[in-house]
């Protein structure tokens, strides 16, 4: 963590922090929770919705591993060297499933249940040379 | 019968990669074939409901077929828009708007995976979803079915099935694009995808066309053919809480799709159940995909697919022959056309049209099912 690191977008999850947390929504009439945050509850469409910081962690649902660079655009990661990366579907303790990159891309060392941990992880960096950061879990 | 809707013609682009030819010039054929199986000629025609996702103005096509003044709207719904222009024909003439209607999808795709294009404000997505790498379909077909492995005893071997029926049903389908019977070992070999999903469990953007023509079925005896009647149709889009392609973040309050809605509803509305279905045709994006459709349009209880795909129940002589022309695996998926495709297979079936790979009973109600991004999902029942 440096001031010359900068979130991929503000208002995702806490950032500059030595243990980011993801940003959602939560509906003060339902009490469901969404991510990211929009501005009407998904659920039961009130417009008054909080954000609060979502659990660290959690277990994974669910994986793949994206063995092939996805389509250009709107993917802005490096194509040239493409390594393959994992993605899953996190249970957050709340009751949320969140869709995120994982750091680990074996498909052997990746299983259903097991324990993961937010972390936030360089992806690119920008014009003025700041590194570009983005949200993962990782086994933990 | 006054509110009863006959498909009394279909036509068919072959789907596969045709360069040099537009997506507005297959439009145009599947069309004309449509209306020469109906025996109606474009000027009997008064309403028309196009889809596309590659032509953004797919109605231009009518200066190809006539000019004769009719409305003519486009619609696209993902991946189910082919039911989706089927039912809005079919309401329009409920509605009173006309006596003969036509549906048609066209569409014409690069290579690839698809992108969501350079900005993702068309999908309703945030931008970082694109950029970071999360907008692949294949990612979702292959996530959703790790976890159905996991909780339905669902092995890879059943996988690999789908696939090998699928790529042998296309092999006997004249009009199919990918024509070459694989055997498991080819299929088991071919490079991983996205886990556990290989290259031959996926099917293949293409292009091609589909077209349906449709009337109000007290007039269906006017024309040649043998009409067949849309007992039901039902569009749905997701609710909160089921688990969607391309979605950041779900709800654990967990709800069935959008194809369990709208097979639901088409069910009832048709007043009668899964176990009068002689023949599907549903969304076989990926082999998972159908093993998945099978159940959530309920033929099946989750889980039991193991054992019916195993038994031969979804091949040609089994008791529910499923994606007879080969699926979306053995004919690739221009958007558009893909829903009005399993209409014109149905529609053959029933009729006993098919061809090589007419299946050797008799048929008398079958059902399409198309599922697509952002969770929608279409479902029309049709009969002799």
């Amino acid at each position: 963590m440096s001031s010359n690191q900068i979130p991929i977008e503000e208002g995702l999850f806490t950032w500059p922090s030595e243990a980011p947390a993801l940003i959602g929504g939560k509906c003060p009439a339902c009490g469901e929770l969404h991510f990211p945050v929009q501005e009407n509850c998904p659920a039961c469409a009130g417009r008054s919705v909080e954000t609060v910081h979502l659990s660290r962690r959690g277990t994974l649902w669910t994986w793949t591993v994206q063995s092939f660079p996805p389509p250009v655009p709107p993917y802005v990661g490096d194509v040239e060297r493409f390594e393959p990366f994992g993605v899953g579907y996190i249970e957050l303790p709340e009751g949320l499933y969140v869709e995120a990159r994982l750091t680990e891309s074996d498909a052997a060392k990746l299983r259903i249940g097991m324990d993961m941990e937010m972390t936030a992880v360089p992806f690119g960096v920008d014009e003025e040379g700041r590194e570009i950061m983005t949200f993962a879990f990782r086994p933990s | 019968m006054a509110n009863d809707i006959a498909i009394i013609g279909v036509g068919l682009h072959p789907f596969g990669r045709h360069p040099g030819k537009s997506a507005i010039e297959m439009g145009v054929h599947a069309a004309n074939e449509a209306m020469a199986d109906a025996g109606v000629h474009w000027s009997d025609v008064q309403i028309g409901y196009v889809g596309s996702l590659s032509v953004m103005m797919p109605e231009t096509m009518v200066k190809f077929l006539g000019l004769t003044g009719i409305p003519v709207t486009k619609l696209f719904n993902g991946c189910a828009t082919g039911g989706n222009l089927l039912l809005n024909a079919a309401n329009a003439i409920r509605a009173g708007q006309a006596d003969v209607g036509i549906a048609i999808g066209l569409d014409k795709h690069p290579k690839g995976a698809f992108s969501a294009g350079d900005s993702m404000d068309s999908t309703g997505l945030p931008q970082w979803y694109g950029e970071t790498g999360l907008t692949v379909n294949p990612q979702f077909f292959a996530m959703k079915m790790q976890r159905y492995m996991h909780d339905h005893g669902i092995s890879p071997e059943t996988l690999t099935r789908v696939s090998q029926k699928a790529f042998a049903n296309g092999a006997l389908n004249p009009a199919a694009w990918r024509r070459k019977s694989l055997s498991a070992e080819e299929i088991d070999q071919s490079p991983m995808v996205c886990d556990p999903l290989r290259k031959y469990h996926f099917c293949s953007p293409s292009d091609g066309a589909a077209a349906a023509v449709v009337c109000r079925a007290d007039i269906a005896h006017r024309f040649g053919g043998t009409p067949i009647y849309l007992r039901a149709g039902e569009f749905r889009t997701r609710n909160y809480g089921s688990f969607d392609v391309q979605s950041p973040a779900f709800s654990a309050r967990a709800t069935p799709g959008a194809s369990t809605a709208a097979a639901t509803a088409a069910f009832e509305s048709a007043g009668i159940g899964p176990d009068e279905i002689d023949v599907v045709q549903l969304q076989d994006t990926e082999a998972g995909h159908e093993i998945m459709h099978l159940a959530e349009i309920g033929l099946c209880a989750h889980g039991e697919q193991e054992a019916m795909i195993r038994d031969g129940a979804t091949t040609l002589d089994g008791r529910l022959p499923v994606n007879t022309d080969g699926g979306l695996l053995a004919n690739g998926e221009p958007i558009g056309a893909s829903g009005l495709r399993q209409v014109r297979e149905v529609c053959l079936q029933l009729r006993g049209d098919a061809g090589p790979h007419q299946v050797q009973r008799q048929l008398k109600t079958g059902m399409t099912h198309v599922y697509g991004f952002p969770g929608s999902s279409c479902v029309p029942i049709l009969s002799r």
